[in-house]
Order: C-alpha cells, then sequence, then structure tokens
C-alpha cells in the first residue's frame, strides 16, 4: 500500500513535470529542432529572443496590461465588496450575482462580446481593449476573495473607527484596506497571472501591439523551434522566480 | 436624511463603479451577442433580424452537430480522467507526505501552471509529436511509433496535464480541512481503510470534487488553444469552430449562436450537479 | 462488556521532548477513572495510547490482560468520544449510531434497531432521523457517546467530551454520563482540565503534569489531602503558609508548606489560628469570602471562606481555626 503510493507520486510528478522539462531541456538545443537527440547545449535561441522586437515589445505590453487592468479589477472589487459587506442594500444578493456572474462564462464568450460591441461602437482593437476585458475576467475575482475576506471582525473595527470619528473615506484607506493587505496582495497577484497568461481575449481584441501569449502563438505556426521553447523557458523562470518571492516575502508572514 | 439612507447612499457609490462596469462591458456585450445571434447575413453584411435561422442550421448542420459532439465527448472524458487521477494524488499529498513538506509537494504538483498557457500546450507537442520524447524512447526499446499527435488522445492528454494540476489543488484544499477526526473515529469503530475512505473520507470531500470537475467542464469546453495546437485539424471542437466563424467568413450571427449553444450546455451542466456545488468554496 | 485497563511503565517521547515519563497506572474494571490536568500535561496522549491512536515509546499497555503493542484502533475492545464529536455529517443520527456495526457486518434491521435503542439510551429517542448539524452542541455530544457505545466496548475513552458545552449544560451532562456509565458497567477514562468535572464524575482522579502523574485517588482524598503542591493548587484554591517563615504553627513543625483550603477555615477548629482581623468581605451567594490578617503574624494574609449566614464586616476580628490541612514538602 505504501509502496504503492509511492510510486504513483512518482509516474504523477513525471506525467506532471515532464513537458516543461523536455520544454526547458531542449531550449538549448544546438540544432533546429527540439527533439531528441539532443544536440548539444547552446544559449544562441535565447540570444534570439532577447534579440526579437516584437517578443519583447509584446513582454512589455503583457506586464503593462496585466498590472493596470489588475490594479482597476482590485480597487473597482474592493470597493464593491467593501460596499455589500458593510450596507444593506435592496437587492444585494441579485448585485453579488451579477458581479459573479462572468466568472462562469467562458472567456471566449466575452471577448467575442466585446469585440462585437467595440466594432459597433467603432473602436478598434488594442491593448486598451484587452485590458477591459482583463478587468471584466478579474473583477469577480477580486471581489470574491474581498467579500469573503471581511468578516465581522473587519465590521467591528471598522465601527470602531467611525464611533472614534474617522470620516468614511480614512475608514477606507486606514482600517478596511490595510485590515485586508494579505488579501489583497493574493487578489492582485492572482489578477496578474489570469491577465499575464490570457490569450483568447487578447487575440480577439488586439490587432498591431499584442501580447506575449499572442506573439508566442504566431511564433507557433512557423512549426516546432528551439526558440519557442526558449521563449516558454523565460516565462516559466520569471514566473517561478515572482511565486518564490512571493511565497517568502509576502506570505511566510501569514502562516 | 436619516441615517439609513446616508448608509444607503454611500453603499451605493461603493457598489456603483464595479457595477458600472460589469453592466457595460459584460451584462451588455453578452445581451448584444444574443441579439446578434438572431441576425442574418447578408453580402458579408449583418442585417439585424428576428430569425432563428442559425440556430435551425447548428441544429441541422453535420458538421456542427459534430463540434458540439465532439466537444462534449473530449470535455466529459476530460473531466473524468482528470478527476480519477488527481483524487488519488491529492490524497497522498495529504495523508502521507509529513505536514511541512506537504507545502513544497503541491507547489511542484502544480509548477507548470506558470509556464505560458500556450506554450503548455506546444510543450505536449514536443513529447508527443513523430519524433518526440516518447516515440524516441519507445523506440529504444524497440516499441512505437505512436501516432498521438495531431489526434483526439493529444487533445485529452493536454486538458489532463492542466486540470490534473487544478483538481490536485481543489481535492487536496478539501480533504485538508475535513478533522481527522472523522477518519480516527470511522476507524476507531471497526472501518478498515477501504470502509474509511468509501463511507467517510469520500462522501465527505464529493462537494469539492463535483465542484472541480463542473470547473474543469466549464474552462474545457470553452477552450481553444488545446484542441487548436494539439488536435491538428482533424476534428472540431465547439470554441474552433466558433473561431472559424470569426476569421474565415467574418460570420459574427453565427459564432454569437454558437456561442449561446455554448453557454447553454454550461448552464446545463451547471444544473446538473447544482446539488453539490459549492462555488462559494472553490 | 467490561475491561480493565494497565498501563505499565509508559513514556512517549517526540525526538528530544518527552510527553509522558514512565507512567503507570491500572485501572480497574467497571471503573470510572478522569484523567486531570492543564494543557499539555500527557493526559490525551495517555488517552491516545489506550485508543490505538498512538503508541507507547517504552513501557506497554494492557486491556483486560492482553497487551495492545501494535493493535490498531479498530481490533482494541476500545471507542473513543472525541473532543470534537467527529459526527459524520453526511449521515443521518441512527446510520452514525449503527456505524460501528455496520463496519462489523450487522444486518440492517438489527443495527438500526441497535442504534435506536443506544439513542434513548442517551436520552434522544424518535431523533434517529435527523442529520447532526440539526443538533444543539450537548445532544450532538449524547450522539458521539451513543455512538461509541452502540459496539459494546469494553473501555470507552472521552477526550474532553464536554469541553465544547457551556457551563450549566456542563454540570448536567456530567450527572447523565455518570448514570449512563452506571448503567452500562463499561469501564470510562476521560480527559479533562476542569477539576470540578473530574470531581463530580469520578470513582478515581489522576492528576497529571508534567508527563507524570502527581496524585491519584477518590475525589474527596485528592481534594482535601493532596499529595503534592500542585495537585493541593490544581484542584482549587489554597492558601500556602511557609512553615519555616511563620511561628504560629510550632506544633507542625519547622519545614513544609501549610495548605489551608478557604473554607476550612472556620470560627473554632483544630488546628489555632487565633484572633484574626477581617480586611475585607463580600458575598458569593454560596459563602461569604474574606481576606484575614492573623494577629499573632501581620505578615500572612488568608482566603476564608465563611459560612453563608455569617455575618462579618470589616475590621471586625474573629477567632479562627482550621478544620482539615496537610503539610506537604516545598
Amino acid at each position: 500500500m505504501k509502496a504503492l503510493s509511492w510510486l504513483y507520486l512518482a509516474l504523477a510528478y513525471a506525467f506532471i513535470l515532464l513537458p516543461v522539462g523536455v520544454l526547458v531541456v531542449f531550449s538549448f538545443q544546438d540544432g533546429r529542432l527540439p527533439v531528441p537527440p539532443f544536440q548539444g547545449a547552446t544559449l544562441k535561441w535565447y540570444g534570439q529572443v532577447l534579440a526579437d522586437r516584437d517578443l519583447t515589445a509584446a513582454l512589455l505590453n503583457s506586464a503593462m496590461v496585466a498590472v493596470v487592468s489588475s490594479a482597476v479589477a482590485l480597487v473597482l472589487g474592493f470597493l464593491a465588496a467593501h460596499g455589500l459587506a458593510r450596507v444593506r442594500l435592496p437587492g444585494s444578493v441579485l448585485m453579488r450575482g451579477v458581479l459573479i456572474a462572468p466568472m462562469t462564462v467562458s472567456y471566449l464568450i466575452i471577448a467575442l462580446g466585446l469585440l462585437n460591441q467595440f466594432n459597433q461602437m467603432g473602436l478598434r482593437p488594442s491593448l486598451w481593449a484587452t485590458g477591459v476585458g482583463h478587468v471584466v475576467i478579474n473583477l469577480p475575482l477580486c471581489f470574491a476573495i474581498l467579500y469573503a475576506a471581511m468578516g465581522d471582525h473587519q465590521k467591528s473595527a471598522e465601527r470602531a473607527a467611525r464611533d472614534l470619528g474617522a470620516s468614511e473615506w480614512r475608514v477606507l484607506t486606514l482600517v478596511s484596506a490595510p485590515m485586508l493587505a494579505a488579501p489583497m496582495a493574493a487578489a492582485f497577484f492572482l489578477s496578474v497571472t489570469f491577465s499575464w497568461d490570457e490569450f483568447i481575449i487578447a487575440f480577439l481584441l488586439t490587432r498591431f501591439d499584442v501580447t506575449l501569449p499572442v506573439e508566442i502563438w504566431s511564433l507557433l505556426k512557423s512549426g516546432l523551434s528551439p526558440k519557442t521553447n526558449a521563449v516558454g523557458s523565460l516565462v516559466f523562470l520569471v514566473s517561478v522566480t515572482a511565486v518564490l518571492a512571493l511565497e517568502l516575502f509576502v506570505f511566510r508572514g501569514k502562516k | 436624511m436619516t441615517l439609513q439612507t446616508r448608509d444607503r447612499r454611500l453603499g451605493w457609490g461603493l457598489v456603483a463603479p464595479a457595477l458600472v462596469w460589469t453592466a457595460l462591458f459584460f451584462v451588455l456585450p453578452f445581451l448584444g451577442m444574443v441579439a446578434l445571434s438572431f441576425a442574418r447575413m447578408e453580402e458579408r453584411a449583418v442585417v439585424p433580424a428576428f430569425d432563428p435561422g442559425n440556430y435551425t442550421r447548428i441544429l441541422t448542420d453535420p458538421v456542427m452537430l459534430q463540434a458540439l459532439l465532439n466537444s462534449l465527448q473530449i470535455t466529459l472524458i476530460v473531466t473524468v480522467i482528470s478527476v480519477l487521477l488527481a483524487y488519488p494524488l491529492a490524497a497522498i499529498i495529504a495523508f502521507r507526505i509529513p505536514r511541512q513538506w506537504q507545502r513544497l509537494a503541491l507547489l511542484l504538483a502544480v509548477l507548470p501552471f506558470w509556464t505560458s498557457y500556450v506554450v503548455r500546450s506546444y510543450s505536449w507537442l514536443l513529447v508527443l509529436g513523430q519524433n518526440g520524447v516518447l516515440n524516441k524512447t519507445l523506440g529504444l526499446v524497440g516499441l512505437g511509433p505512436l501516432e498521438i499527435a495531431a489526434s483526439r488522445a493529444a487533445t485529452v492528454t493536454g486538458f489532463v496535464h492542466f486540470f490534473v494540476m487544478l483538481l490536485t489543488l481543489t481535492i487536496y484544499a478539501n480533504l485538508i480541512q475535513l478533522s481527522p477526526n472523522y477518519a480516527r473515529a470511522a476507524a476507531d469503530l471497526g472501518a478498515n481503510r477501504w470502509q474509511v475512505f468509501a463511507h467517510v473520507i469520500l462522501p465527505l470531500t464529493l462537494p469539492g470534487v463535483v465542484t472541480g470537475a463542473f470547473l474543469t467542464f466549464v474552462l474545457g469546453i470553452g477552450d481553444y488553444i488545446t484542441p487548436q495546437i494539439l488536435g491538428g485539424g482533424n476534428e472540431l471542437t465547439l470554441p474552433q469552430l466558433i473561431m472559424l466563424q470569426l476569421g474565415r467568413s467574418g460570420n459574427f450571427p453565427l459564432a454569437s449562436a454558437l456561442s449561446v449553444v455554448l453557454m447553454a450546455v454550461v448552464t446545463l451542466a451547471y444544473f446538473a450537479c447544482a446539488k453539490w456545488l459549492r462555488l462559494d468554496r472553490v | 462488556m467490561t475491561a480493565g485497563v494497565s498501563v505499565q511503565a509508559v513514556s512517549r517521547r517526540y525526538g528530544a521532548a518527552a510527553v509522558l515519563e514512565d507512567v503507570s497506572l491500572e485501572i480497574a474494571a467497571g471503573e470510572f477513572v478522569v484523567l486531570l490536568g492543564p494543557s499539555g500535561c500527557g493526559k490525551t496522549t495517555l488517552l491516545n495510547m489506550i485508543g490505538g491512536f498512538d503508541e507507547p515509546t517504552a513501557g506497554q499497555i494492557l486491556i483486560g490482560g492482553r497487551n495492545m503493542a501494535g493493535i490498531p484502533p479498530k481490533d482494541r475492545p476500545t471507542t473513543t468520544v472525541f473532543q470534537d464529536y467527529a459526527l459524520f455529517p453526511h449521515m443521518t443520527l441512527a446510520d452514525n449510531v449503527a456505524f460501528g456495526l455496520r463496519m462489523r457486518g450487522v444486518a440492517r434491521v438489527e443495527r438500526l434497531a441497535r442504534a435506536a435503542e443506544m439513542l434513548a439510551l442517551v436520552g434522544l429517542d424518535g431523533r434517529g432521523e435527523r442529520r447532526p448539524h440539526e443538533l444543539s452542541g450537548g445532544q450532538r455530544q449524547r450522539v458521539a457517546l451513543a455512538r461509541a457505545l452502540a459496539v459494546e466496548p469494553d473501555v470507552l475513552l472521552l477526550d474532553e467530551p464536554l469541553g465544547a458545552l457551556d457551563l450549566k449544560l456542563r454540570r448536567q451532562m456530567q450527572d447523565e454520563l455518570k448514570a449512563i456509565q452506571r448503567r452500562v458497567g463499561t469501564t470510562f477514562v476521560h480527559v479533562t482540565h476542569d477539576q470540578e468535572e473530574a470531581m463530580a464524575i469520578a470513582d478515581r482522579i489522576v492528576v497529571m503534569n508534567a508527563g507524570r502523574i502527581e496524585d491519584e485517588g477518590p475525589p474527596k482524598r485528592v481534594y482535601l489531602r493532596p499529595k503534592s503542591l500542585f495537585t493541593a493548587g490544581f484542584m482549587g484554591e489554597v492558601n500556602r503558609i511557609s512553615l519555616a517563615t511563620t511561628r504560629l504553627f510550632p506544633q507542625l513543625g519547622a519545614t513544609g508548606v501549610l495548605c489551608l483550603r478557604p473554607e476550612s477555615v472556620v470560627e473554632g477548629g483544630a488546628l489555632r489560628i487565633g484572633p484574626c482581623r477581617i480586611a475585607d468581605v463580600a458575598f458569593f451567594g454560596t459563602h461569604v469570602r474574606a481576606h484575614v490578617v492573623p494577629e499573632a503574624a501581620p505578615d500572612l494574609r488568608l482566603v476564608v471562606h465563611l459560612p453563608q449566614g455569617s455575618d462579618v464586616t470589616e475590621g471586625q476580628v474573629m477567632d479562627l481555626g482550621a478544620r482539615d490541612f496537610v503539610v506537604l514538602e516545598a
């Protein structure tokens, strides 16, 4: 029984890690194709990636869209969560439902709806349009996380602040937001991740300036290449570094 | 102004920005899409109408029906396999690995999350392709080659890979929040390992499993990238068909109608497992 | 139906830390024993080792004369009532109570009949179709008890089963627990940190501290004549008077600590304290609580509980003495 468990664990990890392992190993391939046999190590594909203006531009675009759209989603989500958690409003169940709804709809459908709407309004596809779409998908996430985090504990602290004469704005900035620092960080981080990696909305809503997943997609059309491996490995390296940094510096204090 | 109306005004003020955003960029486009699905295409131009023609076409055209069927089959297969693979993995991590190592084990189990989504599918091409790692390895022991890439099997593999990670996380979270005393009480009363699992652990984690499976279904059936990269174009899924309508013919009304069908399938799936779903506690 | 437990020179270490040090304890068949002590004293560890959820690193445990080493919980003649009850939330009360019988292959009709019987025993007759979340804390506790008793264990282990209940309910459940134990005759081993609970239900109290047994005996003996200062303090409020620094009691010698319970200090009393001035006084319902200063030893300040009807005022002088007392080593 015990041996079987460890065997299963080993096989599961092999399955999960195999493609990433292959991706990284063959990014160093000294040859034209990222498949066996391994013909020796080189860094030239990484050089090509870093010299590729389209790729580096796409990377910056992605980072910008991710940070800006996540920040907007976080602020909107925080205000809404605060409003709905603090005040009894008529129809608050319905409002919660509406705010959460985009979470249950495929990104493809959100993208198609926005594309159609922007077309009718005469707006051209752009990074801004993509950003708007990313706020739509991340707002429910931020709202849900922060709403769940606002417990009675939070409410009584806010009441105490109000009792001591704080204005609503000061309650928000001096009590509510700092008390929710950890879930806010988590929500922001998750949003950045989703936006950074999102393909279909960005694919349909950008044209000339594109995000990284869209740029990688166009790389794929030219077939298997170690260069694509190098891009994927770089993204992987950066993400894992970010995750480890967060794990070590932000979330460690929480445990 | 009474205290209550002041409070309410404040509450509305706080909720309004998010509500307006959602209404403007989600509800309105969605309604627009539904309206568009009843429009007609004439001479490559959209003509507003109330014509159910797109829907009758979807339900009668064999290509479209086949795409719908493919999507349903692939997603169901993927959901079942992913749950069956992820549950034991989550259980081993939760119950066999010492507490202080569990976080690390989980991080490792979801490591490929952190590579790009597009690249993740691509990397399976490297493994499953004609000259890929799998066939070269099989060749060494005198087997193969297997024609996996550019097939449904490849699509399923790519999906299962992603959803095993997702489900391992959600099922682990469910397992770990169970009081260990449930299992201890069952064992104390004479249950063997299998009975503890079948009578206590599984029923208690079922809502979490169904929630994860539903999530898998929703994300899987709406995904374009995985079947597009790994499926090799031998068969179409619903999202691929939608993208084809957008790209090749610019047929927005038909694409909208297909999207509405996709929504309907997801909604049906929701009602099928609504009894067990706890979307508030994913 | 019932068996004795013999704990022989048992130790439990986690790495370098010893949770239990060389503990020996004999529990007779049908006895109601309470393991009492502060959190971290090792009482729950000892209970877990009797139940088979933990193994001693040294020594052995016998139940009904049979060595339990290596025997898993399900094969031991014990069942446990858990602190959080661990009722299966997805099963009805009847299914919960019948679970152990189901695992033993008892037919459905028979086990449900037995479950109904057990639910009646704990005062929940006719509620078998309910689910745990519909019950109050006290009712859940009863179901957990019924479930553990349904398989007719020789020894029932209770891990702070009343800890989650409010005071009033706890007192009521204590009486019921004792009555049920008398009826079924099973050996009960009960863990708690509440000394009043221990005195209310135990045939014998085992006081534990820092992994060792400090004292054991019937409640009255442990309360009135504790064997150690720790026990004296843990069992209730006590005045400690160092005999080395006071000359009030030359007849008791010049070493050790005299322990006086507040209610043992009375007007008259065999051990003379002499005239004492009342420093302050408060009415507590069941008694009158006062601080007094003996005139012969003005540096002492004693807590005394006088009878409810006592009419005393601050500054008044009373002639006091002690009724029960012990002298313990410091």
